[in-house]
């Protein structure tokens, strides 16, 4: 199969049988995909954001589990740019209560360019990655009938995570699923980002 | 639309990035830092070229960490472990990283790798009987290579990190190297018989029979045992030399007799795959992040292949490839207004030389591709290198020039609606795992299997068998964990289950549930109907009776001459379940189970849910030694 962008793409067999086959989405992206593909149909600038439930296939351990929760911002417009990604991020970030971030170029399949996101931890005293970001791939939104020159910027994080070093838990099992402390639930503070 | 759909949900598992070793002193020695030169700043450099310093470490830590204490001669010299994106096959190696960062530095321009065609070049033939099983193969050659023991353990380490990688544990694609001078041309790589094969494999001294191979692996090599399923059991592909020597048996093991050293002058090196593409990756890499060390640096001695079908292939090719991208378009990309000669000045740093500059095309900045850069695959990826090179930091922040309203899914917003209200009413909400058991989806509620639920095909454990098809077993196991805690226990969740539905593209939907749960000395069913009446209440939903009322004193108050608002409300009950109920509903204790079912004001009914005491058989599968009730209504239609 080749495709009309000018890549020379990743020169294998595809079999759309392959492609169909069922997963449990390891990331919040392959819906966001959808969704682009459906807005492409009537197209307009949009921003949307997602805060919902992947999967993974790995040994569990005191910091991961099967299922987590991922939270990701895509914005799809004429003419956007990297500089754009760069300040919404900023933006985003400081909100969460991370104003201090740098960016370090890094690699997603379907984003390029990528950047991973790094927050300045300020007990730890360093910096710590805390997102992924990336401008999606030509290959992607072309074959999608997007005008070419509309781009879509998307930033992803996950929850557990920060919401575990934010209250000092170290496991996950503390936080969500069924073996959690139920006195954690109805003892927490409220979540003040601001603080 | 592919009809086929299985109902089997396969979890994937996460790719790995690799991470190389390199010692400190090399580090600092190739890249031309002086002693002053602070890990600090190499982690800073190593930040904006985009890899990552992951750990500092020496190889005695590395021991004690692995088995628990450290030779004695295990050095204590810094060692950095560097992370790699998963697509830079070209710097997995410490070759491949220090010439990247010697040109993102400015030391040297990236080398342009330049492939022999000697008059008589080697030749390799691949049997018809290979076809359609691994049946690529790809050759060259480095000619005059000087291996030092660090250069020597590199070169063994990169082929194992491809083989790992981009060849998909081998299955895709696998490299042999041999020593030139104990073997002699033309090479042959055929399918035999393992019966009628016989080798000494790397590191055995005598010869093994084809059909004793994998014996004779499970004891000696066992890690490479693995591999075997990658083969037909009635043919093994080998590669002999002209007097039947054997060189190999890709992707198992190479033979002990041409195996490499560090005194060996002329490497072979040969790739043989299933794919195409990765075959030259793997080669061209390989090739050219060594022949650094021939005397002739960079050059390559090509080798002419007859592949199965009978062409002729002289590898590796190792031209560079033109990647034409707009000037407009990557400052336009990137949110800067960069001239094309600065661009293409940058670009070098990146090891990507431009084409002179074509004044009369003025927007056209042409990238040329070295063999060792496969990530490329689009002028976007170009673009990529010109943001790098230029700086994340130095590009200016902007917000994005579209104004848009934002809005929540209504059926978020409706689920953020109920979970206050139920918090309010006292209940406590959880969060629980939306794959679990077979058994506590199925059988710990009483019913049987009926093959409703998504089925995962590939379980790590138990846990995750199924996708749930009701917020109960979450519920249950919940108050299984938490017995010690002070009764009674209300609970509340309001998510997704997963059915099968063969009228959606991917064969399930989901459905957003409501559930909650009294767990305490007794049912406290009356509890749970409360609040049953409460969350109606907030969607105003009345009862019948409620209705009747309201729709009589409205018509009085129009008979009176006054107004009033039109009584359209829907209307719910809860009808007792009988003797034997639904599949779905007999986790109820007998009698003491109902439906809650909807009217709408046309008047048509739907059943939203169940609410009950729950059967004592429940209570003990999920081992909560405790009355207990509860209800599980679908919200979606209240959306």
């Amino acid at each position: 199969v080749r495709g009309t962008t000018g890549s020379i793409g990743y020169r294998y067999k595809w079999a759309i049988e392959e492609a169909k086959k069922n997963i449990l989405r390891t990331h919040t992206t392959a819906v966001s995909t959808r969704t682009l593909f459906e807005l492409a149909a009537d197209f307009k600038p949009m921003k949307f954001f997602s805060i919902d439930r992947v999967f993974r296939n790995e040994a569990m351990d005191a910091t991961h589990l099967a299922e987590f929760h991922q939270i990701e911002g895509f914005i799809i417009g004429p003419d956007l740019t990297l500089g754009d990604l760069l300040g919404s991020i900023q933006e985003f970030f400081r909100r969460v209560g991370m104003p201090r971030i740098t960016m370090k170029p890094a690699y997603n399949p379907y984003t390029e360019p990528s950047m991973e996101i790094f927050a300045h931890h300020p007990i730890l005293n360093k910096w710590v990655e805390v997102g992924n970001s990336g401008m999606f791939r030509p290959e992607m939104l072309e074959p999608m009938g997007l005008p070419s020159n509309v781009r879509a910027i998307a930033w992803g994080l996950g929850l557990e995570r920060p919401t575990m070093i934010k209250y000092g838990i170290n496991n996950i099992r503390d936080l969500c699923g069924h073996k959690l402390d139920l006195d954690f639930v109805s003892s927490n503070p409220a979540c003040r980002l601001d603080k | 639309i592919n009809a086929e759909y299985g109902t089997q949900l396969t979890v994937h598992t996460k790719f790995e990035m690799p991470t190389i070793s390199i010692p400190k002193t090399r580090l600092w020695a190739e890249l031309g830092f002086d002693e002053s030169y602070t890990q600090e700043q190499f982690e800073d450099l190593c930040f904006k070229f985009g890899v990552e310093l992951d750990e500092v470490t020496s190889e005695k830590e590395m021991q004690q960490k692995e088995k628990g204490t450290a030779d004695a001669t295990a050095s204590e010299e810094e060692i950095y472990k560097i992370d790699i994106p998963a697509n830079r096959y070209d710097l997995v190696c410490a070759e491949g990283i220090i010439l990247a960062l010697k040109g993102f530095q400015g030391q040297i321009d990236y080398p342009a790798f330049k492939v022999n065609v000697p008059e008589k070049p080697l030749e390799f033939t691949v049997d018809k009987n290979l076809n359609d099983y691994r049946s690529v193969l790809v050759c060259g050659v480095l000619r005059n290579i000087t291996f030092t023991p660090e250069r020597y353990a590199s070169f063994i380490d990169l082929q194992e990190k491809l083989h790992f990688n981009i060849c998909r544990r081998r299955a895709l694609a696998s490299v042999g190297t041999h020593d030139l001078d104990t073997v002699s041309a033309p090479f042959a790589y055929k399918a035999e018989s393992p019966a009628e094969l016989s080798f000494a494999p790397l590191g055995a001294t005598d010869s093994v029979r084809g059909d004793n191979l994998k014996a004779h692996m499970d004891e000696n090599r066992p890690t490479i045992s693995k591999y075997f399923p990658l083969l037909r059991d009635d043919a093994y592909p080998l590669i002999r030399d002209s007097e039947g020597r054997v060189l190999s048996l890709p992707p198992i093991i190479n033979s002990e007799h041409s195996k490499i050293s560090l005194a060996t002058r002329n490497v072979l090196i040969e790739v043989t795959a299933t794919d195409a593409t990765k075959a030259d990756i793997v080669l061209n890499t390989i090739v050219c992040l060594f022949s650094q060390f021939c005397d002739a640096p960079f050059e390559i001695e090509a080798v002419r292949v007859r592949d199965a079908a009978g062409a002729v292939r002289v590898t590796p090719e190792l031209g560079e490839r033109r990647v034409e991208a707009s000037v407009a378009w990557i400052n336009a990309c990137i949110g800067v207004e960069l001239e094309r000669a600065h661009m293409a000045d940058i670009l070098r740093r990146m090891s990507l030389r431009c084409e002179p500059l074509d004044d009369a095309a003025p927007d056209a900045l042409v990238a040329l591709v070295p063999p060792t850069r496969s990530d490329i695959l689009h002028a976007c990826d170009v673009m990529e290198d010109v943001a790098i090179a230029h700086g994340y930091d130095n590009i200016a922040k902007t917000v994005p020039n579209i104004a848009c309203v934002g809005a929540q899914q209504p059926l978020n917003r409706l689920t953020d609606l109920l979970r206050n209200e139920l918090a309010q009413a006292t209940y406590t909400e959880v969060l629980t795992l939306s794959l679990c058991s077979r058994d506590e989806n199925y059988a710990h509620l009483r019913r049987p299997n009926d093959g409703s639920a998504v089925t995962v095909s590939n379980p790590a454990t138990y846990e995750f068998q199924v996708a749930r098809t009701s917020l109960l077993p979450g519920m249950f196991k919940t108050v299984h964990h938490n017995k010690g805690a002070p009764k009674p226990l209300k609970l509340f969740e309001v998510s997704d289950v997963v059915l099968r539905d063969a009228a959606v593209d991917v064969g399930a939907r989901n459905e957003r549930r409501l559930c909650a749960l009294y767990c305490g000395n007794t049912t406290g069913f009356e509890y749970l109907q409360g609040l049953l009446d409460r969350v109606m209440q907030v969607l105003d939903v009345v009862t019948v009776a409620d209705k009747q009322k309201r729709a009589a004193a409205a018509a009085a108050s129009i008979k009176a001459g006054g107004k009033a608002m039109p009584v359209r409300n829907s209307t719910y009950r809860c009808e007792l379940l009988g003797a034997e109920p639904p599949a779905n509903a007999r986790w109820t204790f007998d009698g003491h189970g109902a439906s809650v079912i909807v009217t709408s004001h046309d008047g048509v009914d739907t059943h939203v849910g169940y609410i009950g005491m729950v059967h004592p058989e429940t209570v003990n599968a999920f081992e909560i030694g405790y009355p207990c009730s509860a209800l599980e209504i679908n919200i979606e239609h209240f959306e």
